[in-house]
């Protein structure tokens, strides 16, 4: 759809719910995914929560739209780099985030790993490296 | 340089549209290019024409139509955040059924597809909001 092929960063800082950042963020992803950059996301600080499992709802009364991420890889979305300080503040590991794949095909659609978990220092080193930051 | 602007906040609630503002007014000056000015989540309640104001204070859906106006400056709503909140154009009152409208051109809305092809063709895409 274009030539110009960016490094597009999508940052994630706030929690899936209480605003409507998160998910709006998510539909930027989406739709962004038509255009063919080269994409990453970022998590840090309460943004880590938007990737935990076992997200309920209910109570709440709001769409509960966590799904959404394990079909990033169907988008492209490989690189999704999360901050380990921002999980470590929070009481979280890895262990609680969804365990989100794409499939190479490349390598017989084996399915591979998009989270890395990354340093707050390598967190800085990715926005600079970035020539477009979504920040949400 | 060439400038993409992204608005996330909604008027008096919060800066970011007076910084946007004057940011986009002083890059204009000085004779950058605005290549589009975003407006998203909240953001969109920026082009309400029904907005009002207190006389002593700025307006600042008029103050951005002004700006428009004045520079030709291409300012979008996203589609899926106004339908959320309540900002209607003709197109979109008919498709949904509304009897009422209520943007302030040149506001216009459309996709999220504008803004992720701002991003493209911009050196810099400035984004405010919390």
């Amino acid at each position: 759809m274009s030539e110009t092929i960016k490094q597009f960063l999508y940052l994630n800082r706030k929690a899936p719910y209480g605003t409507i950042y998160a998910w709006e963020s998510l539909e930027v992803v989406l739709i962004g995914a038509a255009f063919d950059q080269d994409v990453s996301l970022a998590f840090v600080d309460d943004g880590v929560y938007q990737l935990t499992k076992g997200q309920d709802t209910a109570g709440i009364g709001m769409k509960n739209f966590s799904p959404t991420y394990a079909a990033l890889g169907d988008y492209e979305v490989k690189k999704i780099f999360v901050e380990k300080e921002s999980l470590e503040e929070r009481g979280l590991s890895l262990d609680d985030l969804q365990h989100l794949v794409w499939e190479d095909e490349d390598d017989d659609y084996a399915e591979k790993d998009s989270i890395k978990l990354v340093s707050r220092d390598e967190m800085a080193a990715i926005m600079d490296g970035a020539d477009v930051v979504f920040s949400f | 340089m060439k400038f993409a602007i992204q608005v996330n906040e909604g008027p008096y609630q919060h800066q970011a549209s007076d910084s946007a503002y004057f940011f986009t007014k002083a890059a204009l000056e000085k004779g950058h290019e605005i290549f589009r000015v975003f407006f998203y989540h909240d953001g969109v309640n920026n082009s309400t024409n029904l907005t009002t104001p207190p006389q002593d204070d700025r307006n600042i859906v008029e103050r951005w139509a002004e700006l428009a106006e004045q520079h030709n400056l291409d300012m979008v709503v996203c589609v899926a955040a106004a339908q959320r909140r309540g900002i209607v154009d003709e197109g979109e009152a008919k498709r949904n059924g509304k009897d009422a409208t209520n943007i302030r051109e040149p506001f216009r809305i459309s996709g999220l597809g504008q803004l992720v092809e701002a991003a493209i063709q911009s050196d810099r895409l400035v984004v405010f909001g919390d």
